[in-house]
């Protein structure tokens, strides 16, 4: 109808810039897009990572850069009794600390989900060991463990339990517990609250399904909360465990991996070695020999634990 | 299979009452449904039955035991929930079989007891699957699977097919009243779709703001709704009402005209009434009352037209293939037999 209308005029392309001609073109919009990220990930993830590795294999020193020693480092490292140490409390650390923390953290997760007074302000405090920075927590430890002035003691001894202040940490196997106990305490929060999110996510009427379908309390645990838990609490357990084993601040600020070597962790170790003791390179092979440990770690609960069957899409089997 | 009495249930939710006194006694092996608009308590009062909601007055009993304090575990009664409440970590089998297996009966009778069940919903091929397999009806099949394999006194659906597509809807329907035809098990069942209450139910109840408006037969509660809420809740399209009066042997609504009154048990002179007249029970009369068109909606097997008669809103619904323009003016007639008056101060029926 329109046509004699428009008779006389023809649409006419309007010539592109050469600039937008340039961001319609592929290639180079794909690599503009990819370019920070990748600029990011090289600058701080993958040129510490692969210097590291590096450093593993020269005789670098503090003030002199090293040579080439081939896996001299870690010929060494294996004979060495304090590496072997190292590696036995970074695995019973990690082991304890992951087992005190979940069982707590589950606990309180089950407990916050019911209907409690003043829930949010109970959420904000359980929050709080987890936001006060580690550095504090190692403080405040260090001065409940501290051998003279232990509030601990204090209490105990006032209640006429003991006679004699505890030895927290001047000793090998109570300091080791001692600092799994500070861990676990710091720990909590993150399992508790990111449990707590997975505890909402299932729906209530399973639960009362399942109160008609007869079950008890514990029998609503163990075939309705656990299982439907467990995806989110695999990748819980992950995150722990790489947090837990790779610890360092707390260790190193309460007994500097003393006493007599007793309490230190692999990451503990690798830094005392590397810079307060100068042997960059050897520092770097401690360093380097906890990856094979949270490989396993990562895909023992990857595997083992993550995407069961039943959460898989539509397809038919 | 077991008689359920409500009595002069209450419920309350801090100061907020939510039901005020419901009473309805359900005789064994009927299917009852339990029908209203959002927030009328219907689903509320269905919870209290299956005991996830404790009863703050009155008492419910099932089978004659009072239950007020029975754990749902113990009172012999199953649900089929809105959205199924399937477990999603187990097979459509252990879904079915969870309760036996809570009961710890042994590997046969689970075995047996499903297989029965799922022969009845046809859910053989489909006991190995997730519930994330299975289609929203499939899934329906399951949660009502679980039911049966319980073998309870009284089976509960809290509005089992609003997730459904509406073909599907209607077979659905037809799949669970046949279902209690053939297990005869008292049944209490919560929608708030008219139409789904009038097909099932052998007594409907329906329920306004926590309150029981009416109880009887589908047909009886359309023939003869005892007020207005009812009368406008129940039928689609829903009742035409108009207000007015009683004057000289017939009701004079809006615009002054003069509708004919029921013969038997007409209202007294000068009372102010509500005038209800169904849809499908105005006629095509040539003597009748000249109404304007102003919507035609064929439907096929009739066709409904909006219609003003001295200004108020009606709809039609005829039979006859009507070929009418906007603005047209249509003769038509009420069935003066069918006629329903209502009280405009309290809304309750009048007359016949």
């Amino acid at each position: 109808m329109s046509v004699t209308a428009a008779e006389g005029w023809v649409r006419q392309a309007k010539e592109q810039s050469w600039l937008s001609k340039l961001f319609d073109w592929k290639p180079f919009l794909v690599v503009m897009c990819l370019l920070p990220a990748l600029g990011l990930l090289m600058v701080f993830l993958t040129y510490p990572l692969g210097l590291g590795i590096w450093l593993a294999f020269t005789d670098t020193t503090i003030g002199r850069s090293g040579r080439w020693v081939g896996i001299e480092n870690f010929e060494f490292m294996i004979e060495d009794p304090i590496w072997w140490n190292a590696v036995f409390y970074s695995v019973f650390y990690t082991a304890v600390a992951t087992v005190g923390k979940f069982g707590l953290g589950l606990w309180l997760a089950l407990l916050l989900n019911n209907h409690l007074p003043f829930k949010s302000l109970l959420r904000a405090i359980i929050l709080l060991p987890w936001i006060v920075p580690t550095v504090l927590t190692a403080v405040a430890f260090w001065w409940i463990y501290n051998p003279q002035f232990s509030v601990i003691s204090y209490i105990f001894i006032e209640l006429g339990l003991r006679e004699t202040n505890i030895d927290f940490i001047n000793t090998a196997w109570p300091a080791r517990w001692s600092l799994i106990a500070a861990n676990v305490w710091r720990g909590i929060p993150f399992v508790a609250i990111s449990l707590l999110a997975g505890l909402q996510t299932i729906s209530p009427s399973l639960y009362e399904a399942a109160l008609l379908d007869g079950s008890s309390a514990w029998q609503r645990f163990r075939f309705i909360t656990f299982p439907m838990l467990l995806p989110i609490l695999a990748i819980v357990m992950t995150f722990s465990i790489i947090f837990t084993f790779t610890d360092f601040q707390l260790v190193y600020a309460i007994t500097r991996g003393g006493p007599v070597n007793s309490t230190h962790l692999l990451a503990t170790l690798a830094f005392q070695r590397g810079i307060p003791g100068g042997q960059l390179g050897e520092g770097a092979a401690i360093a380097v020999s906890m990856i094979p440990f949270l490989v396993f770690a990562t895909l023992f609960s990857y595997f083992a634990l993550a995407r069961r069957k039943w959460q898989q899409g539509e397809a038919n089997d | 299979m077991a008689t359920v009495d409500i009595r002069q249930v209450r419920k309350a939710f801090g100061s907020t009452q939510i039901l005020h006194g419901v009473s309805v006694a359900i005789e064994d092996g009927q299917f009852v449904v339990l029908v209203g608009p959002s927030g009328c308590g219907k689903s509320t009062l269905l919870r209290m039955l299956a005991g996830l909601e404790n009863i703050t007055g009155g008492e419910i009993a099932i089978g004659g035991r009072v239950v007020n304090n029975v754990p749902p575990k113990d009172r012999d009664i199953a649900m089929v929930f809105q959205n199924y409440a399937l477990y999603p970590h187990m097979t459509v089998f252990q879904n079915m079989a969870f309760s036996m297996k809570l009961a710890g009966a042994p590997r046969e009778v689970m075995e047996r007891e499903v297989q029965k069940a799922a022969k009845i919903l046809g859910l053989e091929q489909l006991l190995h699957r997730f519930p994330r397999q299975l289609s929203g009806g499939q899934r329906q099949r399951v949660a009502m699977g679980r039911a049966i394999v319980r073998n309870p006194q009284v089976f509960l659906f809290d509005e089992p097919l609003s997730n459904l597509d509406a073909k599907l809807r209607v077979q659905m329907r037809a799949e669970i009243k046949e279902l209690h035809q053939r297990l005869k098990v008292t049944t209490v069942y919560v929608t708030h779709d008219q139409i789904e209450a009038m097909t099932m139910a052998d007594l409907i109840v329906v329920m306004n703001h926590g309150r029981v408006e009416q109880a009887g037969q589908p047909l009886e509660l359309y023939d003869r709704p005892a007020n207005l809420f009812v009368a406008g809740f129940i039928g689609s399209p829903a009742m035409n009402m108009m207000e007015g009066r009683v004057e000289g042997g017939s009701f004079r609504g809006p615009g002054d005209v003069a509708w004919p009154l029921p013969l038997n048990g007409a209202p007294p002179p000068g009372g102010e009434v509500i005038y209800g007249i169904r849809p499908e029970h105005l006629r095509l009369d040539p003597e009748g009352l000249p109404a304007t068109v102003h919507v035609v909606e064929p439907t096929g097997s009739e066709t409904q037209v909006l219609m003003h008669v001295g200004g108020a809103n009606l709809i039609g619904a005829f039979r006859e293939r009507i070929i009418a323009k906007p603005g047209e003016i249509l003769k038509v007639s009420p069935e003066t037999s069918l006629v329903h008056l209502f009280d405009k101060g309290t809304g309750q029926r009048v007359g016949n």
